[in-house]
């Protein structure tokens, strides 16, 4: 089997230097892997299953999918209780309503609040179960198997990888996304952030925090 | 498991135990374990007839079940107490009779009000 | 049957990896397809049955390949069963593809 040389520039799509910039080291792929990709996607694309087009316009639209949309919508829960009730109580109508998001034809999706009293984390022990709606793709340590198979036994040991110590009252509940529901973190809003703007705030919740690794940051 | 759509919040329940070979997604170490349903999620077409391509209808209730992580555990825990949640088809779900930790509070108390 | 391989929880493991990879053109076309085929509207399969082949894969299979090389088995496996290709016009494809790029080399 031929090897993939990862400087081969020889297909045009290769070549784009769009705004993903996807990174082209494919060295690290079975040769079959890169074959079997390419020949699938071409063989589809002839049969009219679906088109290249349609292919560039989906990844398009999961890389417009990013924590700063998260970052936004959790800023927006901390200075509007009216809407942060309604992202509680229902998330995706809240969201298609205040942030005009097309979640038709996505999964489910809960959002959990921490508090001063209760801290959440998110995983998903059976495979890589994620808001991909609102946080984009999942970080790669998400879908390891050493944050799978341990967060649910040793939650804070593994909070602590993260640099992150809850005070010892607060209690910890560990969600495995294991169905059709998606969980969504609100990280308990920083002290000493009284009267800032939805911006200011926005830039304070971290992907990590709206998973539950994390905490917001500190003003 | 009949009369499993109605479950409410705050209902003890155990997970089933069993070795489907097929796809599922009740996670192997809640299997046998016993928790409290916090709420119901809505109803899905079965995931485990899904994966081969068959409608999965009716559709079942999902569950979202709260679980002591000693009752999880047992001896295996290693840190203070903690709680996980997961969601749990009702087929998978069955009445169980003893609370999962004795003396502990049932239901969810500490659920957001 | 034991616990399956996919089936992490609880399971011993050692420090998480923080680092963070960006993903290539291969993972956003895999991901892409898998979307496409998978959209409820669709309906060529679901992600139940994706779930259900990455899971097929043996054990050496499922840790001995990267992330979306695992669901390119798994969309492949799926296109292949309900009909969208065959694994002859597949093969047949991947063989001319490496020909190819092996003349260029």
């Amino acid at each position: 089997m031929t090897v993939h040389d990862h400087g081969d520039h020889s297909h045009p799509e290769h070549d784009g230097h769009d705004a993903h910039a996807p990174v082209d080291d494919l060295d690290h792929y079975a040769p079959e892997s890169l074959l079997m990709e390419q020949a699938l996607r071409e063989l589809l694309i002839e049969q009219g299953v679906f088109s290249a087009e349609d292919i560039q316009r989906q990844i398009d639209l999961t890389e417009s999918r990013t924590p700063a949309l998260g970052a936004q919508i959790i800023a927006r829960a901390w200075v509007d209780p009216a809407f942060r009730a309604a992202l509680l109580e229902d998330a995706k109508p809240a969201l298609g309503g205040a942030f005009a998001l097309d979640l038709a034809n996505t999964p489910e999706l809960t959002v959990l609040e921490n508090t001063a009293g209760l801290h959440h984390v998110v995983c998903c022990t059976l495979c890589s179960c994620y808001p991909r709606n609102i946080l984009g793709i999942p970080p790669a340590w998400y879908k390891s198997r050493e944050y799978r198979s341990r967060v649910v036994i040793e939650p804070r040991s593994v909070l602590k990888e993260f640099g992150t110590e809850l005070p010892a009252q607060r209690e910890i509940r560990v969600v495995d996304s294991t169905a059709d529901m998606r969980y969504l973190v609100i990280p308990l809003r920083p002290a000493g952030t009284e009267g800032w703007d939805e911006e200011r705030l926005a830039a304070l919740v971290t992907r990590d925090s709206m998973i539950g690794v994390s905490q917001a940051l500190a003003p | 498991m009949s009369g499993a759509s109605s479950l409410a919040a705050g209902v003890p329940v155990r997970v089933r135990t069993g070795e489907p070979q097929t796809h599922c997604r009740t996670p192997h170490y809640l299997r046998g374990k016993r928790g409290v349903v916090l709420r119901a999620l809505g109803r899905y077409p079965n995931p485990e007839e899904l994966a081969y391509h068959k409608p999965g209808m009716p559709p079942l209730t999902l569950y979202q079940v709260e679980f002591d992580a000693a009752e999880v555990w047992g001896e295996r825990l290693h840190e203070g107490p903690y709680r996980i949640v997961a969601d749990i088809f009702e087929h998978w779900l069955e009445p169980s009779v003893q609370p999962a930790v004795p003396g502990h509070e049932q239901g969810a108390s500490h659920d957001r009000a | 049957m034991g616990k399956h391989v996919h089936d992490m929880g609880g399971d011993p493991a050692g420090p998480i990896d923080h680092g963070e990879h960006a993903r290539t053109l291969f993972d956003q076309r895999v991901d892409a397809m898998l979307r496409l085929l998978a959209h409820p509207q669709k309906g060529y399969f679901t992600v139940d049955a994706m779930r259900r082949s990455i899971e097929s894969l043996d054990p050496q299979a499922y840790h001995g390949l990267g992330y979306y090389e695992r669901w390119m088995r798994a969309v492949r496996q799926l296109a292949i069963e309900r009909g969208l290709v065959s694994q002859a016009a597949l093969e047949q494809r991947m063989a001319a593809i490496a020909a190819q790029r092996g003349g260029k080399a």
